[in-house]
């Protein structure tokens, strides 16, 4: 009982971890029709740009550690708005050029985190606490996985806030539907282009801080295995939703775990499985929209 | 002088060209009629000239050449779009569709809530669940809401209930006493109440234009382009 509540725990904070990237790349795909290979870049750099601010002025203490938060998350929004503005934009509907170029940038801004901060782990801590454990019915818990589940709902909560009640989420959710009727009625959807970048690149950013916690250690690579679960959230969730990539984290995380735990390490090679049978039987996600 | 000027204009979907070197001139007011057959490209030179599909040629819009302008930009030159098949957003409630569609910083929302009540008793119901009539009817209102110089409207009476058309035929018939409207229609009883001029496509060109009462007063013409016996012999939508 021990074991399964904190498997359970652990796969929930790795989902979380899952959706602060499978967010971004869900709703940068159902507005604009990118995949985008770089997007766990975006979360590499921002947990290097956290790990400076705790090298520089440390980051034991709440205040400094939520602007290692902060600031990790303006990298990512920071690094994602430039991709699209200076990547995506001028292949403005080439599709497969546009994700091609993501495949490039992924594999150049590894290569340039690598020259920067060296190819080996960089360990990293924060708050005492968070390297503490709770006991929930017997399990012993490591705070960190809290602080990942609380993130990534704030970040969900925030988000479709953001799609509800503002003008631009407005633009963006009708965009997800049919692009080229919002341009129809006089609106420069390239903002909101960039706009979906900058929030998914923000996402990822603080992904990459609340990371570097979960692993002890923050590394070039780190984005790129985190990607690639990320995509297939992306993909069991339905693409542009948001609420399925949540849904879809949660599972694919808490799967793993207890296949790993239980049926031998084949946590990846489950996941996959779910993935071919969700595209088979569903092949929209559980709450996407038509794929365009 | 023409509000709306198009020369040699081409475009093609997916590879296929379907609209070939077409020209017509649409006036300062009234009501021009793109008239002809299914699948000739009467849409589609509507979504070129405002830019939504790949196009080549000269558009100019009160004198102004537009052929380069992103879509939204010629929009917000003043023109208003209803597209075939109403093309609102499913997902969105009718106040959220018609919240997007506002350009103007003062939208005409007294106006076309009283062309419209029934959809301003809808306003929180998502526009997907309403019924195809009322689609309609939030197409045209997200174009009245703005003060336009120019409304391009693509077979708005498609697939409604004959009291619905006569609702549409009438709501066009008052706005196009402010502001000229390209139509396309295929109800040619609306055509009728409602056009002056008209341009007719086959294959992608023009092939005929001239009067709309002239073509459809002429059971030759309207068997030729259009393929059905003369309009002229029912007049009007009572
Ligand atoms: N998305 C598309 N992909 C491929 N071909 C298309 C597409 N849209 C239109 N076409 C083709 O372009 C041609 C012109 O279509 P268009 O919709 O402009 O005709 P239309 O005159 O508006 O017809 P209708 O009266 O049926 O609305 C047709 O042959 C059609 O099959
Ligand atoms: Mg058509």
């Amino acid at each position: 009982m021990e074991t399964l509540i904190l498997l359970l725990v652990t796969g929930l904070g790795l989902g979380a971890l899952y959706f602060l990237i499978a967010s971004g790349l869900s709703l940068i795909y159902g507005l604009m029709g990118v995949l985008n290979f770089a997007h766990g870049s975006f979360l590499t750099f921002g947990g290097f740009a956290g790990m400076e601010i705790a090298r520089r002025i440390g980051a034991e203490t709440w205040p400094q550690f939520i602007l290692a938060i902060i600031v990790g998350g303006a990298a990512g929004a920071l690094f994602a708005s430039l991709t699209e503005l200076l990547l995506i934009r001028p292949l403005y509907l080439r599709h497969i050029e546009q994700a091609l170029i993501t495949v490039g940038l992924s594999l150049a801004s590894v290569a340039l985190m690598e020259g920067i901060w060296g190819a080996d782990p960089i360990y990293v801590s924060g708050p005492a606490i968070l390297s503490e454990v709770t006991e929930i019915a017997g399990a012993r818990i490591p705070n960190d996985r809290f602080l990942l589940i609380f993130g990534a709902v704030a970040i969900l909560v925030g988000m479709l806030a953001f799609l509800r009640y503002t003008r631009f989420g407005l633009i963006i959710r009708a965009g997800v539907e049919n692009r080229s009727m919002v341009t129809a009625l006089g609106i420069d959807v390239r903002t909101a282009f960039t706009l979906v970048f900058a929030i998914g690149g923000l996402a990822a950013g603080i992904g990459g801080v609340l990371a570097s916690q979960y692993f002890g250690y923050v590394s070039p690579h780190i984005g790129g295995t985190l990607l690639i679960f990320a995509f297939i959230v992306t993909i069991i969730g339905g693409l542009g939703s948001l609420v399925g990539a949540a849904i879809a984290a949660a599972i694919v995380g808490v799967l793993q775990q207890l296949a790993n735990f239980y049926l031998g390490g084949t946590g990846d090679l489950i996941v996959v499985i779910l993935l071919a049978a969700v595209l088979l039987l569903r092949p929209t996600g559980l709450l996407g929209k038509r794929a365009h | 002088m023409s509000l709306l000027s198009v020369k040699n204009l081409h475009a093609k979907i997916a590879g296929q060209q379907v609209v070939e070197d077409v020209s017509f001139e649409v006036p300062e007011s009234g009501v021009t009629a793109v008239l002809g057959r299914n699948g000739v490209g009467k849409s589609s030179t509507l979504k070129a000239l405002l830019g939504l599909i790949e196009r080549s040629g000269e558009v100019s819009f009160d004198g102004k050449p537009i052929q380069n302008l992103p879509t939204h930009k010629i929009i917000r030159l003043g023109i208003g779009y209803v597209p075939e098949d109403r093309e609102i957003f499913a997902g969105l409630t009718v106040a959220e569709n018609l919240r997007l569609a506002e350009r103007d910083s003062k939208p005409n929302r007294e106006m076309v809530e009283e062309l419209f009540p029934d959809i301003y008793s809808r306003l929180s119901q998502r526009a997907g669940t309403l019924s195809g009539g009322q689609q309609q009817m939030v197409s045209l209102a997200r174009a009245l809401l703005n003060t336009n110089r120019l409304l391009i409207v693509d077979e708005p009476t498609k697939g409604l209930a004959p009291k619905i058309v006569t609702q549409v035929s009438e709501v066009l018939k008052k706005a196009a006493e402010t502001v000229p409207i390209l139509l396309v229609e295929q109800n040619l009883k609306v055509v009728k109440q409602l056009a002056g001029p008209c341009i007719v496509l086959e294959g992608g060109q023009v092939v005929h234009t001239g009067d709309s009462n002239e073509l459809l007063d002429s059971e030759e013409l309207t068997m030729k382009f259009l393929g059905v016996h003369g309009g002229g012999k029912e007049t009007g939508v009572s």
